[in-house]
């Protein structure tokens, strides 16, 4: 029972001792000591995605309620990759501020356990654990920096309504449960597959519950309140942690509970989705162009990234599960080097994030005006990067299902958004300003990471045939 | 429903006496108050200023360690009830579930959480107590 | 007794719950709410495992109830934060950013 077992746990395990050793780590450090924290941080998570290449193909369980598929393994490598990132561009954030590390890597690392089990597990309750594991985690990081009152103010907002939101999670779980007997998604799967059960109000009261939950973490419309204020009111690299990492995992555990147990009512719950989908591809751009706060506008921005997901979602077929994940990961990336910039760019009194802030950033930052002119690019969906072949691939899936009007809202709406992230860029490269907050020098191991996202960027846009044919092994396990 | 008659019947007469004898007494008695009648039965203490007074923070912090800490021994009794069926697979996990728990007492002790009182300072010095300087001690068993 | 009645219950605390947390005017409250809906919630469950025979949903009540504790200190140390900063309980003394 112990041995082979644990396999699957393996890349989780190797996050959740990081986070402990972090957090001895700070209990032990002296007042003054300066700690390599990040480095500790860095490590378990290099070692969990040396894990979960080698699990890659063996299809390893454990106990029964998680499971390391290559769908799993590819969103732990996305995950991965988010942790590595974020780990780069915090140790200037926490500098600046004051945050203390090893708590603030520490929650982050418990963070990340919680977003890969959601990926890997294969039981409601599991899921429900993995989702409050990540939340919590999300929520304290939120709210990190306890002396302004914006953050704690932000964190507070997340947590009423993620709370709120997990109980109606909670709730599909208990009604689900009651009509199948069981938590597991093989056994609800079967269970529903074998007597038709469409009609029966109790499920479609549990799906619809479920639908609920998974809806506000992806920050889908009409679940998206909470977003743009935890957003802004978060330390910058919080928030591109969040935006990435929290809608990776919460799209994955999406897309494994609706497309393999409750595939059978895909008539059922298709229409809603879609209906959601499309109203989150459209408020999040309407909304999108008529921000001030370059945070608040990219908040909107991955709202409507989180429609488009949907979409995928709402397709169902081959084509959608692998775009979703290709999306994930040309997403993530591309997020995170934007909120990466914006975070090298703040004071520890000003966030700088006004629009108006970025007003001649080609004079004084040419190097961070041009990376962050291509990681705008790409999320409005341009050619050279990877957002384009993501959108494209997308909306393809969409279309081979037979989902036109979806497909044309999409393209329309990323036309539209393409107008306010080359607001910024024209912000940035054409006008004047000279009074501006000087921020702290940046670092190499900074610039290093924003150089990463960019190459990962590029490539997933030029050469995006590998990375496709990776996510297309990674569905044909499983579904 | 059958047979919860008798205890409806019985609820009645319980609140019905309660209420006839209250509100009774209340007619039927003499009233002649004095402050002495009025005051706080027996041990009973005169109230002193509002109940919602400020407590220290330390209180909330403490509750918030107790409730995650007392919330985990919810664990402890369903293994010890299977114990002898989980044998030593059980004590393994059972054991690592208390080691991460043990990681969170020690950050959370380093911390400084669970002092209580103002911070430790060692060049902190005691002022001196008023009084009579030297105070002389007898002590037994030595000559002066 | 038919599960019914523990389902009615059930929905009724947790409709009680969810309207508290947009009705009620204190954060604390705000909290409680929240809770009730779980306990709900865990109501749900138990009924639904002795409907089944099975011990399964009262040993998911036991991880909801780790949960909900987990919930109320991350909850009730953000009270506290927010406290300090506005010497309030009150929601709507909280408007640094949009609602």
């Amino acid at each position: 029972m112990i041995s082979s077992s644990f396999d699957a746990i393996i890349p989780m395990l190797c996050v959740a001792l990081a986070g402990l050793v972090v957090l001895l780590a700070e209990a032990f450090r002296g007042r003054d000591e300066k700690m390599p924290i990040g480095g500790l941080a860095i490590i378990g998570l290099v070692g969990a995605g040396a894990a979960s290449i080698l699990l890659w193909n063996r299809n390893a369980t454990s106990f029964g309620v998680v499971t390391a598929d290559n769908f799993s393994l590819f969103v732990n490598l996305v995950l991965i990759g988010v942790g590595i990132l974020t780990v780069m561009f915090s140790s200037q954030t926490i500098e600046r501020d004051g945050i203390p590390a090893g708590e603030y890597y520490a929650v982050m690392l418990f963070g990340i356990v919680g977003m890969m089990l959601m990926g890997q597990a294969t039981d409601l309750l599991v899921i429900f654990l993995a989702l409050e594991t990540m939340s919590l985690a999300v929520y304290v990081l939120t709210g990190i920096r306890r002396e302004q009152q914006q953050s704690t103010e932000a964190a507070f907002k997340y947590f009423l309504l993620g709370a709120f939101a997990s109980s109606f999670f909670l709730y599909g779980v208990a009604f689900l449960y009651g009509v199948t007997g069981s938590t597991s998604l093989d056994r609800i799967g079967t269970v529903i597959a074998a007597q038709s059960m469409s009609g029966n109000p109790m499920i479609l009261l549990g799906v619809g519950l479920l639908i609920v939950g998974f809806a506000f973490k992806v920050a889908a419309v009409p679940f998206h309140m909470w977003s743009p204020d935890a957003y802004e009111g978060a330390p910058a690299v919080v928030t591109g942690f969040m935006s990435t990492g929290v809608k990776a995992a919460a799209v994955a555990a999406f897309v494994r509970v609706f497309l393999s147990s409750l595939e059978p009512m895909i008539t059922d719950w298709a229409p809603v989705l879609w209906l959601i989908a499309a109203a989150t591809m459209v408020l999040g751009t309407v909304v999108g162009v008529a921000q001030t706060s370059l945070k608040r506008m990219l908040a909107y921005s991955s709202i409507a990234h989180g429609g488009y997901l949907l979409a995928g979602l709402v397709a169902g077929n081959d084509v959608g599960k692998a775009a979703i994940l290709f999306y994930l990961a040309a997403y993530a990336l591309t997020n995170l080097g934007a909120f990466g910039v914006i975070a090298l760019l703040g004071t520890r009194e000003r966030a700088n994030d006004d629009l108006r802030d970025y007003a001649g950033l080609f004079k004084s930052h040419p190097a961070l005006a041009v990376l962050m002119t291509f990681f705008l690019l790409s999320l409005g969906g341009f050619p050279p990067t990877a957002g384009f072949i993501a959108k494209w691939y997308v909306f393809s899936a969409a279309i081979g299902s037979g989902y036109y009007g979806l497909a044309i809202i999409g393209v329309l709406s990323s036309v539209v958004s393409v107008f306010f992230y080359l607001r910024i860029v024209v912000m940035m490269f054409m006008t004047d300003r000279d009074a501006r907050p000087v921020p702290a020098p940046i670092t190499t191991v900074a610039y290093a990471g924003l150089v990463l996202s960019l190459a990962g960027v590029l490539y997933l846009g030029v050469l995006p045939t590998a990375v496709i044919d990776f996510a297309q092994a990674s569905i044909s396990t499983i579904f | 429903m059958d047979g919860w008659g008798g205890i409806l019947l019985l609820a009645v007469i319980g609140v019905g006496f309660g209420i006839v004898s209250v509100v009774l007494s209340y007619f039927l008695g003499p009233r002649n108050p004095t402050p002495e009648k009025l005051a706080a039965y027996e041990c009973g203490m005169p109230p002193v200023g509002d109940a919602r007074e400020r407590q220290s923070v330390k209180f909330y912090l403490i509750a918030m360690i107790f409730l995650l800490f007392d919330i985990e021994v919810a664990f402890l009794y369903p293994w010890a009830l299977a114990m002898r069926q989980l044998s030593w697979p059980g004590l393994i996990q059972i054991t690592v579930f208390f080691s991460i728990l043990v990681v969170g007492y020690i950050y959370i002790w380093r911390k400084g959480v669970l002092d209580w009182g103002p911070e430790y300072d060692p060049d902190y010095k005691r002022p001196p107590k008023p009084g009579p300087a030297v105070v002389k001690r007898y002590r037994y068993g030595t000559r002066n | 007794m038919a599960i019914g009645h523990y389902l009615v219950l059930s929905g009724v605390l947790f409709s009680i719950g969810a309207a508290g947390v947009f009705l009620r005017r204190n954060l604390i409250t705000l909290l409680l709410s929240v809770e009730i809906m779980l306990n709900a919630v865990n109501l749900a469950f138990v009924a639904f495992g002795r409907q089944f025979g099975t011990v399964d949903g009262q040993i998911i009540t036991f991880f909801v109830m780790t949960v909900a504790a987990a919930e109320a200190a991350v909850g009730l140390a953000l009270v506290i934060g927010l406290f300090r900063h506005r010497e309030s309980l009150n929601p709507e003394a909280f408007t640094s950013l949009k609602w």
